[in-house]
């Protein structure tokens, strides 16, 4: 490798008019006539088997039947009724293993109802507009504190705040949102993350207080003193590192940071992409760091995974998006040194291979990949430390998760939580909210003294 | 090969396919281009006698059924809106140049003798094939005393009928309103009149919608709307029946009917004519897709006949009558019983909840835990009603369990006027 004392990363590979093509709206939305023809192929199943696979329980058939009659307002309060963030959810949405994936039109004809695109068709609206759905009910005088303005804790403070509790939602980061506003890839949300907390927050009783972060400038004991109920959302905002040589030189990066910077960035043309970049995992995260480089202009970009596909948390669907925008995939391959003098210049893989009992071994081969960036997405996790920030009192932690209850309340009495920080069936968007949604039930109930979480 | 040629009351035409009497045959230069495209014969939009009328605008309302644009049309059209003579000529001409397909001129005069004499020298000295009698046209004429006025009274179809038949030698053919409430008394006033045929079915009165913006019926016309004539494929049935109705009259014995309403498709067609109609004609359907459809209805009819070995049309006209009958003699002892093609079946549930909850409950839901639909014979009626919302093809049909015996309402206990079994 030759030395090089920077990595090329630069901007505006792209012209600006090339770019704003590539980070349009992936999944443009239905007009009425086509969301009129993709609703009318569904059968409106008895107990539908799309219903038991949404994690948040929407009535499916219900919501599309109302779109064929052109019931916009009622398809909109049955999924935003259920799913607080159903516009998001319907961009985001691994609908192929979710709704879509159980659609009964599966069997016959390997296509399923278009789920997803008539959610958002059904939603858009209401932000468009910004149509209050939902009312408060009567003031009940308890307040709660949200910690974590993503999905699990804007599900639950919606909830909270509809049913009478005054609530506030704090967070480290300057915006609200948690991954909606600085994880999902561009092109599936564009401005749309902001828009629909806007709507969200527009219901009342809850207010927004950024960068007040729990374990430096917010402690639990505080909010456990004064508050009558405690909600954590926090995500997972640590990240793995890859353990090996090279991983301080320039240009090597977290690729959560990168896309962080990417969804915050006013001007894509003033965002520098590497000119051959590597990315190392195979969830969401690698898909869309490596999809993202190629739409910023990277020259080439490289998708390594040390095991095969199948095994990858990116779902088929979105692996094969990823080689349709030009991502070249290698399986079975894992980093052993990152090659460089002050920057990144390459990496060196080794060839993996599972034993007789499944485990992963390197192989012995070894190969070269040049690069110039290398985005690191292989996993992320929690930083327990700032939620037991002061030592009051210690929410159990287990298996690197918050634990909780099968109503969502942790060790410590009177704290709840959901969402990634728990992790309890899948790390998305939409089993987020629901996490939410049921701990809100759960802490109503307490709230209302009563003790059981049914309502 | 199967032959399509087509003789109904001597009017010879080269298959069976007729456009009805409306917009499709409204000039020469449409009825040119039917015929270009392989219709057997047409009817012409009907005329009446000078000053023409005039027609609004905004015409047509329609029903869409899940997607399809036109289940059902309605019309607020009158007759032709052209002077008699402009129309007579173009009839004769087209006559002349196309000697081979069936020219039915369709006419509505008012309801006296002296108004059918004038006309019918003038239709007959065009050469056309055949007149037919518009009585029918349920909006705008049937208030001048014309259309449906006269098709609603028996007594005047059978007037208009005889009349037709003295002045003039050609064919009568009388166009049926269904806007009655036994179609048979129209079709035998026809008979007694002397008609040579009946057709139907005509347009049947109709709103197709409301438009809630404007709080008025459609087609709107400056703000108000009024009934309409309903045709196209939502009709056929209503059609269907009425034909049936009139084949199997023994007051009516081998009436001729043209059969009209809702026809698209050479099965359509193959429909009416097991029913015992002689014909059919088009309309809606050749509005909603050009004259091109023929084609198929003539290879679809010809291919289908080929394969069931009919060689001509008479082979199959009125096979169906027969099994044609009245309720109480059908067997009340056949049993049928519902069976779901596990193989097939998507698991949708719709069988299960229409049945759980609109007929028998006779469809699990469930068997060991898991989502399976079946059914239940003790409890199932054979009514049908799952096969028909199952959206899987042939995944339930319905099974014959009974011992092949017979017995009907006419000798059943409950009956309380059955026929007494001799001791
Ligand atoms: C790159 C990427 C792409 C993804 N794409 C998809 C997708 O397409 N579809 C999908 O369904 N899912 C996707 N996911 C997963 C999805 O984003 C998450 O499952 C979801 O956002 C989790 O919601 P959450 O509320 O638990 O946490 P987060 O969205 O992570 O929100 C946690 C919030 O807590 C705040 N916080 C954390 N610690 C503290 C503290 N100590 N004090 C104050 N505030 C704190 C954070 O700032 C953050 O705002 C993606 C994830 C990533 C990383
Ligand atoms: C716009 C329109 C105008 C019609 N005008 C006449 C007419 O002038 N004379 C007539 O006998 N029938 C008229 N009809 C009725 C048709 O001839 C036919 O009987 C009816 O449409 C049913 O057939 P269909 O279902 O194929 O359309 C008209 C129908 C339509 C749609
Ligand atoms: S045929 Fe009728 S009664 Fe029998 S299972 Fe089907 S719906 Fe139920």
């Amino acid at each position: 490798m030759d030395r090089k004392d920077h990595a090329d990363i630069a901007s505006g590979r792209l012209s600006a008019q090339q770019l704003a093509q590539n980070f349009d709206d992936v999944a443009p939305p239905l007009d009425r006539q086509n969301a009129l023809i993709a609703a009318q192929r569904c059968y409106y199943c008895y107990d539908a088997p799309c219903i038991q696979a949404c994690p948040t329980g929407i009535d499916i058939p219900s919501f599309i039947r109302r779109i064929t009659t052109d019931n916009l307002r009622g398809a909109a309060q049955d999924i935003l009724g259920a799913n607080v963030l159903g516009g998001m959810c319907a961009r985001v949405c691994p609908t192929e293993i979710l709704c879509e994936g159980s659609c009964v039109r599966n069997t016959g004809e390997s296509e399923p109802v278009q789920i997803g695109a008539l959610q958002r068709y059904a939603t858009d609206w209401v932000f468009d507009s910004n149509t209050a759905l939902f009312e408060r009910a009567a003031a009940t005088g308890k307040r709660v504190a949200v910690v974590g303005a993503g999905p699990a804790g804007l599900s639950c403070a919606h909830a909270l705040a509809r049913a009478g509790h005054d609530v506030v939602i704090f967070d480290a980061k300057p915006r609200p949102g948690g991954l909606n506003e600085y994880g999902i890839a561009e092109y599936k949300v564009l401005d749309f993350a902001a828009r629909e907390i806007d709507w969200l927050l527009s219901l009342g009783g809850i207010r927004w207080e950024g960068a007040r972060t729990l374990g430096d400038d917010l402690h639990l004991s505080e909010l456990r003193r004064d508050y009558d109920a405690v909600f954590l959302g926090l995500g997972l905002t640590g990240v793995n590192a890859l353990g090996i040589e090279g991983e301080a030189l320039a240009g090597v990066r977290n690729a959560v940071d990168f896309i962080a910077d990417l969804r915050q960035c006013p001007d894509l043309s003033k965002l520098p992409v590497g000119r051959r970049v590597v990315v190392i995992g195979g969830g969401n995260t690698a898909i869309d760091a490596a999809v993202q480089s190629k739409k910023l202009g990277a020259e080439s970009v490289t998708l390594v995974y040390r095991r095969g596909s199948a095994s990858m948390s990116a779902t088929w669907a979105e692996q094969e998006f990823a080689k349709t925008q030009g991502v070249s995939v290698i399986e079975w391959a894992q980093p052993r040194r990152i090659l460089g003098d002050g920057a990144v210049a390459g990496i060196e893989f080794e060839y993996t291979q599972l034993d007789d009992s499944g485990r992963l071994l390197g192989s012995g081969d070894y190969f070269t990949l040049a690069a110039d960036s290398v985005l690191k997405a292989i996993g992320q996790t929690l930083i327990a430390p700032r939620a037991n920030g002061d030592g009051s009192a210690v929410i159990e932690i287990r298996n690197g998760r918050i634990a909780v209850n099968a109503e969502f309340e942790t060790s410590v009495r009177g704290v709840w939580a959901g969402g990634d920080c728990v992790g309890g069936k899948v790390d998305l968007t939409v089993q987020s909210v629901e996490d939410g949604k049921r701990a809100a039930r759960a802490m109503h109930a307490r709230l209302s003294g009563n003790g059981t979480a049914e309502n | 090969m199967a032959d399509l040629r087509n003789n109904f009351v001597g009017v010879r035409s080269p298959n069976p396919f007729w456009l009805a009497s409306a917009p499709p045959t409204d000039k020469a230069y449409n009825v040119i281009r039917a015929f270009e495209a392989g219709w057997g014969g047409v009817v012409w939009k009907t005329l009446g006698l000078d000053p023409h009328v005039v027609n609004v605008s905004s015409r047509y309302g329609a029903v869409q059924w899940n997607g399809q644009r036109i289940a059902g049309l309605n019309n607020i059209e009158l007759i032709t809106d052209r002077p008699l003579k402009v129309n007579l000529d173009e009839i004769r001409q087209v006559k002349r140049d196309w000697p081979d397909r069936a020219m039915i001129v369709s006419l509505m005069v008012p309801c006296d003798e002296q108004s059918w004499k004038t006309i019918l020298p003038m239709v007959e000295d065009t050469g056309c094939d055949a007149v037919e009698l518009n009585f029918g046209c349920p909006h705008g004429m049937s208030e001048r005393g014309m259309g449906s006025a006269v098709g609603q009274v028996p007594e005047y179809v059978e007037q208009v009928a005889r009349w037709v038949k003295q002045h003039s030698r050609l064919p009568c053919i009388v166009k049926l309103t269904p806007n009655i409430t036994d179609i048979r008394h129209s079709a035998r006033a026809a008979y007694r009149g002397g008609a040579d045929a009946v057709s139907l079915i005509n347009t049947i009165n109709s709103i197709v919608s409301v438009d809630l913006d404007l709080m008025a019926p459609t087609p709107t016309v400056d703000g108000k709307g009024t009934h309409g004539g309903y045709c196209g494929p939502a009709v056929k049935p209503i059609a269907m029946n009425m034909v049936a109705e009139i084949a199997r009259d023994p007051e009516t014995p081998n009436l001729p009917i043209s059969a009209i309403g809702g026809i698209g498709t050479w099965r359509d067609a193959a429909e009416f004519m097991a029913l015992g109609a002689g014909n059919v004609q088009v309309c809606t359907a050749a509005m909603h897709y050009g004259f091109r459809i023929v084609d198929d209805m003539i290879a679809g009819l010809a291919n289908w006949m080929d394969q069931k070995g009919y060689r001509t049309l008479e082979d199959f006209r009125g096979l169906a009558v027969p099994n044609v009958t009245d309720w109480k003699y059908l067997n009340l002892n056949y049993d049928i019983k519902a069976r779901i093609d596990q193989d097939k079946c998507i698991k949708c549930g719709l069988c299960h909840i229409a049945c759980e909850d609109t007929a028998h409950q006779a469809i699990l839901k469930e068997k060991d835990g898991k989502r399976h639909f079946e059914v239940v014979d003790s409890e199932c009626v054979g009514c049908n009603l799952c096969m028909h919302v199952c959206p899987v093809d042939n995944c339930i049909t319905m099974q014959r369990v009974d011992n092949g015996s017979y017995a009907n309402w006419t000798t059943h206990p409950n009956n309380p006027a059955r026929v007494k079994e001799t001791a």
